[in-house]
């Protein structure tokens, strides 16, 4: 992990860094050379911890308060708003939080997309980050149904019977996963602990991720290997991390304009509406950034196999590394590929649309259109680009872009993008 | 810099977006002046006071309001009762107590810090008393419905003789701004119903956005206080972040590279 050999200059720190290296780590991550072309795309990894950290804290104070019991949870959190010091403050930005979270992490994972930070030898880090993003979802669905109003009763209810679906075993997997035979006071408080749990699996999991990421470095937007340190890279600090704080400023004036003036926008009013099993609400939809998958559970006329192509279209994204079968990583020196990622937005962001329409008449035709090219996309158009694609000439480092001296009018012009 | 503009524009776009799909879910509710939207509101006090009147004497038959606390009335915030007041409103309510010491339950003045007096002893005795239909507590019921205020506005001057062809049960009333329209309880309001002590007309609409900004108030009771931090909050951050812009551009300025 060390790229050079450190040593502390008190007595004291070389007797304490023989030890536990602890400032050999500090070191490393203070002079961690970083590509010095990385654009702000970048800056949401620190965004990420950030957010986790902030979910973390309150999440903490907020189990102080919350009661997890199916006769007391939804009046706990009413508590927790109205006579607990600061508790809307704090409950506010849990809630808003999770989706501030997903939003950065949404634009994290199609960064990797579009520059191919998944690509050799990162394959690792992106693994780790799409199980983080799983076990995100799945604190995120779990902490939803804490508050036990009426969404969080119903979504768990109905995200629990998804697993009714498997054969033979199905019905007593969930049977099991309540803890009886609905959705009750079992269920929830398993799914509190749970949500509790969770949350430090991502953190460790986190350390994984910038560990993984500390052994090639950081892919840059031209995405090639850079020597380091060297005219290409700069050290993490103070250079990065004066530019990740500067971002993660901006992103907290975002999120601080959620919480502050419209904190239930991105919930559902439903859900203060004290949960009963016997009414069931009109219309049950997720939460905001789940609603892309959501939308390819219901395309699918068959509930197994409905099940199947939502976790699938999720996994699928581990063998990304493989199936994008192109050397090149940067999708700016890909003019193809480039227009097959921004359909693939373009089709997610229809999916979320229609994720959140009843699944009937144009919105299911239109989900299932967009079902099929989301998986399209990953089996059929990436390994294919890749064999087929005309690339353009990639440079040799980042300070001297043009290739061999040449001047190759293509890779110049992306060179001004690139500086943008 | 421009790729960074990009970023920041998209997140507005997505915000946006969250807001224009909440907006087009909505019906065309009555329109009026909340005085405790944008980024400064704060509630009227009076029209607070005269909202928890019509809550009083109207609602408070069949709905309760388990969250509020007499206490609640003299915070800050709120209708901002004096605690004489306040106390004084609280006494005038008979709550239920005990056990003693000799394990008999007993009735007493309300104290300030009593939850609200509910109607009904439990949900069942309420669905009896109002032919199946539960009142809903009114505590959060702003929050707990799509159209938020503009709506519970709206629902309480909806009611409306039914169109042709639409026949209606015993009990089911007709109101435009009701989902499905058929609603269960029966038109409440009308002019003079009750009397202000502050001389304000008891018009149907001047009861209605009064009742309708004392239940804003019970369901985000910090709401002021919400406002006025987020205002100091993001002018913090404001400057926070332009501070660290030009210390970036110092620190930058050392190499080529443009940040």
């Amino acid at each position: 992990m060390s790229d050079h050999e450190y040593t502390p200059k008190s007595k004291f720190g070389k007797w304490f860094n023989d030890r536990l290296p602890l400032l050999t780590l500090a070191n490393h991550l203070t002079d961690y050379p970083t590509p010095k072309n990385l654009n702000y795309w970048w800056t949401f990894g620190g965004i990420l911890t950030f957010c986790l950290i902030t979910q973390i804290v309150t999440g903490l104070v907020l189990a102080m308060h919350y009661i997890a019991h199916a006769d007391m949870a939804f009046d706990s959190v009413e508590h927790i708003m109205r006579d607990v010091n600061y508790g809307w403050l704090i409950r506010y930005i849990h809630a808003n939080g999770a989706s501030m979270f997903f939003l950065a992490v949404y634009i994290h994972i199609f960064r990797s997309l579009f520059y191919g930070s998944y690509k050799a030898p990162r394959e690792i880090i992106w693994i780790i980050g799409i199980i983080i993003y799983l076990l995100m979802m799945a604190a995120a669905f779990l902490g939803y149904v804490l508050p036990w109003g009426q969404m969080s009763f119903w979504g768990a209810t109905v995200i629990t019977n998804l697993f009714s679906a498997i054969p033979l075993v199905g019905e007593g997997i969930v049977t099991w996963l309540w803890g009886g035979y609905s959705v009750d006071n079992p269920t929830l408080t398993r799914f509190f602990t749970l949500h509790y749990l969770i949350p430090f699996l991502i953190l460790g999991l986190v350390v994984l991720h910038i560990w993984a990421l500390h052994v090639p470095g950081n892919n840059n937007p031209v995405g090639i290997d850079i020597k380091k340190p060297s005219k290409d890279t700069v050290p993490f600090h103070p250079y990065i991390v004066i530019k990740d704080g500067f971002a993660l400023l901006m992103f907290m004036i975002v999120f601080a304009f959620f919480v502050f003036y419209t904190p239930n926008i991105l919930g559902h009013a439903d859900n203060y509406i004290e949960a009963n099993p016997l009414v069931t609400p009109a219309h049950i939809v997720p939460e905001w950034y789940l609603l892309p998958f959501y939308a390819i559970l219901r395309s699918v006329p068959d509930k197994l196999l409905g099940v199947v192509a939502m976790l699938s279209a999720i996994l699928i994204l581990a063998a990304l590394p493989w199936l994008d079968t192109s050397k090149i990583r940067s999708a700016v020196f890909r003019p193809l590929y480039r227009q097959f990622y921004w359909i693939l937005v373009a089709d997610v962001l229809i999916l979320g649309y229609v994720g959140a329409m009843p699944a009937e008449g144009l919105y299911l035709l239109v989900a299932r259109v967009a079902t099929a090219y989301y998986f399209l996309h990953f089996l059929v158009i990436l390994p294919v680009l890749g064999w087929k694609e005309k690339t353009l000439p990639i440079p040799l480092s980042i300070t001297e872009p043009i290739l061999g001296g040449s001047p190759n009018l293509a890779t110049a012009k992306n060179k001004e993008s690139l500086n943008k | 810099m421009k790729n960074f503009f990009k970023i920041f524009s998209f997140i507005i776009l997505f915000s946006g977006l969250s807001l224009s799909t909440q907006a087009a879910e909505k019906v065309e509710y009555l329109k009026t002046d909340w005085s405790f939207k944008g980024l400064f509101g704060k509630f009227d006090r009076a029209a607070l006071q005269r909202g928890y009147q019509v809550y009083t004497e109207v609602c408070s038959s069949c709905h309760s309001m388990k969250y509020l606390s007499y206490r609640n009335l003299a915070e800050k915030g709120g209708p901002e009762f004096s605690i004489e007041q306040a106390k004084a409103i609280a006494a005038s309510f008979e709550v239920k107590d005990g056990p003693n010491s000799d394990g008999d339950m007993f009735t007493r003045p309300g104290r300030l810090s009593d939850k609200f007096v509910m109607p009904y002893d439990n949900v069942q005795a309420a669905q009896a008393a109002n032919g199946g239909a539960y009142p809903p507590d009114m505590s959060v019921l702003v929050k707990a419905r799509g159209g938020g205020v503009d709506y519970i506005y709206s629902l309480l001057q909806g009611y409306e003789d039914p169109p042709a062809g639409v026949t209606l049960d015993d009990g089911v009333y007709y109101n435009k701004y009701m989902y499905g329209n058929k609603i269960k309880m029966a038109n409440q309001l009308s002019d003079g119903l009750v009397e202000y002590s502050d001389g304000t007309i008891a018009s149907v609409e001047q009861m209605s956005k009064d009742v309708t900004t004392f239940l804003m108030w019970s369901a985000e009771p910090h709401l002021e206080s919400r406002h006025q931090m987020g205002f100091k909050a993001i002018v913090y951050l404001i400057i926070l972040t332009i501070l660290v812009y030009f210390s970036m551009k110092r620190i930058w300025s050392r190499i080529e590279t443009e940040v």
